[in-house]
């Protein structure tokens, strides 16, 4: 009888019980999101009756009837929405890629200046990285753009950069490469250079686990990827060849043309989320203990085995985190293109389509499902990756 | 006895100064910059990237510069002269409206006066000695927007005491950039504290709302946030509620700001130890008294930093503004800057220059505040 009291709650008020209590306020707050979301429905509807805009998708597949200048899949004016819309994704992944690589080593050679001993180089990281984070990047792109490539000379004054490049205001134009029949082969023998030097890599770690002998992995991986594929190169006959670029009085043809938007985009990006993954790598380094280093002396590891084997693994856990949400930001930010006029989702898709069609609704909702989609898929990777190199603990 | 030692020295002499190579100027060049011959190479490659940089810049922003000037005649360049560097003249004559947009010239005292309001607010909320803290709080999120709203709106019926309306069409510059900013500052905090606690609740469905609009607005560029509220706002509202656009802008920031803020404050809520929320339950606390009076306060101070950082990207994210049309700071200089008046070969650069600079004093002020609250957090920690 006396266990059994003790299990009973006392008897309270429904009024005053935390469960009641929760329940009706989930109740209450969910009817609120539902009827909120049913008036937005209803609302849109009814306004988009009125305007004679048409609702659904039927618009993905009619003729899109503007021009985008850089793309990496075939486009014309009489293409679809549809095919605009992957041009727009393909611009915003390819800006974003190479984005993330470049601002990833410019970052992490600035992290590492930023605690370099010596004081000129500590002063120039420290100035760049406060300079570059305090000022808004929409501010950075335009001052890129406007300020600094849209005031290069005219074609007919280009400058000559050697090796058959011209860098002028409409762009940097490089010949471009013309991959000859027997191509393939140097293709696959950059795979197998690869491939080999994966398997050298996993050989010789075995190796030295069993026997302590180590093995020069570097240069045999070297020789592996570049030397292989030049070797096929020279066997397979030079089979490549230029498309050189023609600079006339008013106007030049031929060779490779990058165009002003995505140099301006791509150099406005690396340059400011570079500052911010410095700060995430000199972070990540300070957090390593210094008897970390001391005692990795004391074994005898020379001080570049010391930073490769034992502080930078435990720097990256440190790192990786902060690192992922910059590789999102940089991803995010890539849309700021829509204000320089670079074509990539922004610009072409929630700007020209959307004036074009009017369909507001559809067009946001598509362009907010790529970015949670792109966010996502990241977060799972680096997640994954970053459980990977998580510390095991018991 | 030991008679034979003829000299003892009573006193010590004096100490020998150190070698000359391991102090003053010639020992902290020696240990700081050419320690080493990698040092010295890494010494040598800063010299010379600072040889490059420095005087260009230097030539640009002050010495080819040119500071006084009607119009354009005064910056482009002339026969058989160095080309000008920046243009202040430009600036010096477009300062004001950098500042004020369009703002009616008769008004702009209520602009200065919204300017003095914010800044006791921002003296007040965040100088680590002031005094009646919660009063400074109270003054800054509730009576500041109240009086800001009235003075820069005004009304028909102020229009007596000199606050004739003005509408927020004609509001720019800086004026509406710091505008928003306060209210994504203002609106962001008690919102991002409500999802925190939301996305930490015991009851599944406040937790999954939550959860859902801290991960929906966080995985999606502000950009499109703000098209969302440009566009579909007004298309979700019953037929003849217009919305001003200014406001649409302001309700999409301040939704992309309080699920950033929420993440920190729920950062902040995770520091914390358990026992912190056992001990304030023991005490027979309510939920509410144990947020209000336990673990919010330690909360927080634990997410200063990180909240006046999130105050920054805050105020850069202003920018994004001129894409959806409003006429902020950046806006007010991209009009200033392609105004034939002033067309000059560095009237461009120029006016990024400037507005580098005041972005700049702003964000980095806020910064070294988050870094001085960083130390002294670590310092009462110490304890």
């Amino acid at each position: 009888m006396a266990s059994g009291m003790a299990d009973e709650r006392p008897k309270v008020s429904p009024l005053y019980d935390p469960k009641v209590r929760g329940i009706a306020f989930q109740a209450v707050l969910t009817v609120l999101v539902l009827f909120l979301f049913y008036e937005a429905v209803t609302n849109a509807a009814i306004n988009l009756q009125k305007a004679k805009i048409a609702s659904g998708f039927g618009f993905w597949n009619n003729i899109a009837g503007f021009d985008i200048g850089q793309r990496l899949i075939d486009y014309s004016a009489t293409s679809t929405y549809g095919r605009a819309f992957w041009v727009g994704l393909l611009n915003t992944l390819m800006v974003a890629a190479l984005g993330i690589v470049f601002a990833t080593v410019w970052g992490f050679l600035l992290g590492i200046g930023r605690l370099s001993t010596n004081k000129i180089i500590n002063l120039l990281s420290t100035i760049y990285v406060e300079l570059i984070r305090n000022t808004p990047l929409l501010l950075q792109l335009l001052f890129w753009y406007n300020a600094v490539l849209k005031a290069l000379p005219n074609v007919r004054d280009s400058y000559d950069l050697g090796l058959g490049m011209y860098l002028n205001n409409r762009g940097l134009f490089t010949p471009e490469p013309v991959f000859g029949a027997s191509w393939p082969l140097v293709n696959w023998a950059l795979l197998i250079g690869l491939g080999g030097a994966i398997a050298f890599r996993h050989w010789a770690r075995k190796r030295q686990e069993r026997t302590g002998v180590q093995a020069p992995v570097f240069l045999v991986s070297l020789g592996l990827i570049v030397g292989l594929p030049v070797l096929a190169f020279l066997l397979a006959g030079r089979p490549l060849s230029f498309n050189h670029v023609n600079l006339g009085r008013f106007n030049i043809s031929g060779g490779l043309q990058v165009y002003p938007e995505f140099v301006a985009l791509l150099l406005g990006l690396v340059i400011y989320t570079a500052s911010f993954i410095a700060e995430a790598v000199r972070a990540g380094i300070q957090s390593v203990y210094r008897g970390q280093t001391e005692a990795a002396y004391a074994l005898g590891l020379r001080p570049g085995p010391t930073l490769r084997l034992v502080v930078i693994p435990q720097a990256m856990r440190v790192i990786i985190p902060p690192l992922t949400s910059q590789y999102l930001n940089l991803t995010k930010n890539s849309s700021l293109a829509v204000a320089i006029g670079y074509p990539d989702l922004v610009q072409v898709f929630t700007g020209t389509v959307l004036n074009q069609t009017g369909q507001a609704v559809e067009v946001v909702a598509i362009t907010m499902l790529v970015y949670l989609t792109i966010s996502l898929v990241t977060s799972l990777f680096m997640n994954w990756y970053n459980a990977r190199k998580a510390l095991v603990e018991r | 006895m030991s008679t034979e030692i003829a000299f003892v020295r009573r006193q010590a002499l004096e100490p020998l100064p150190p070698p000359a190579n391991t102090v003053g100027v010639v020992g902290w060049l020696r240990a700081n910059l050419f320690s080493s011959p990698l040092n010295i190479a890494l010494t040598a490659l800063g010299l010379y990237l600072a040889y490059l940089v420095l005087p260009p810049i230097i030539k640009f922003m002050i010495t080819d510069a040119v500071w006084n000037g009607t119009n354009r005649e005064a910056c482009i360049n002339k026969e058989g002269q160095a080309p000008v560097g920046a243009c202040w003249a430009f600036i010096r004559d477009r300062f004001a409206y950098t500042i004020y947009g369009s703002y009616p010239v008769e008004g702009r005292w209520r602009a200065n006066l919204f300017f003095l309001l914010g800044a006791i607010a921002i003296l007040w909320v965040l100088h680590p000695r002031a005094p009646r803290k919660s009063w400074g709080m109270l003054y800054a999120f509730v009576l500041v927007p109240i009086i800001s709203f009235l003075l820069l709106r005004g009304a028909n019926w102020l229009s007596g005491i000199g606050l004739p309306y003005v509408e927020t069409a004609r509001w720019g510059g800086l004026l509406v950039t710091l505008v928003v900013a306060a209210v994504g500052i203002v609106v962001s905090l008690p919102v991002g504290i409500l999802l925190a606690l939301g996305r930490r609740s015991q009851m599944p469905l406040v937790k999954f709302f939550s959860v859902m609009f801290i991960e929906f607005v966080r995985g999606v560029p502000l950009i499109t946030v703000l098209f969302m509220a440009n566009t579909m706002l007004p298309l979700f509202l019953p037929e003849g509620w217009s919305f001003d656009k200014l406001l649409r802008a302001l309700v999409g920031i301040a939704m992309f700001a309080s699920a950033y803020m929420a993440e920190i404050v729920r950062s902040g809520l995770q520091a914390l130890p358990k026992g912190q929320y056992e001990g304030a339950m023991a005490m027979g606390l309510n939920y509410p008294q144990m947020m209000r009076l336990v673990i919010l306060p330690q909360a927080l101070k634990v997410a200063i930093p990180n909240i006046v950082n999130t105050y920054i990207g805050l105020l850069k994210d202003t920018s994004l503004l001129l894409i959806v049309g409003i006429f902020d700071f950046l806006k007010a200089i991209e009009t200033a800057r392609i105004d034939p008046t002033w067309a000059a070969p560095t009237t461009s650069a120029t006016g990024y220059a400037y507005a580098a600079i005041v972005y700049f004093i702003m964000c980095y002020g806020m910064a070294r505040y988050a870094r001085s609250m960083e130390r002294r957090l670590a310092v009462a920690d110490k304890r």
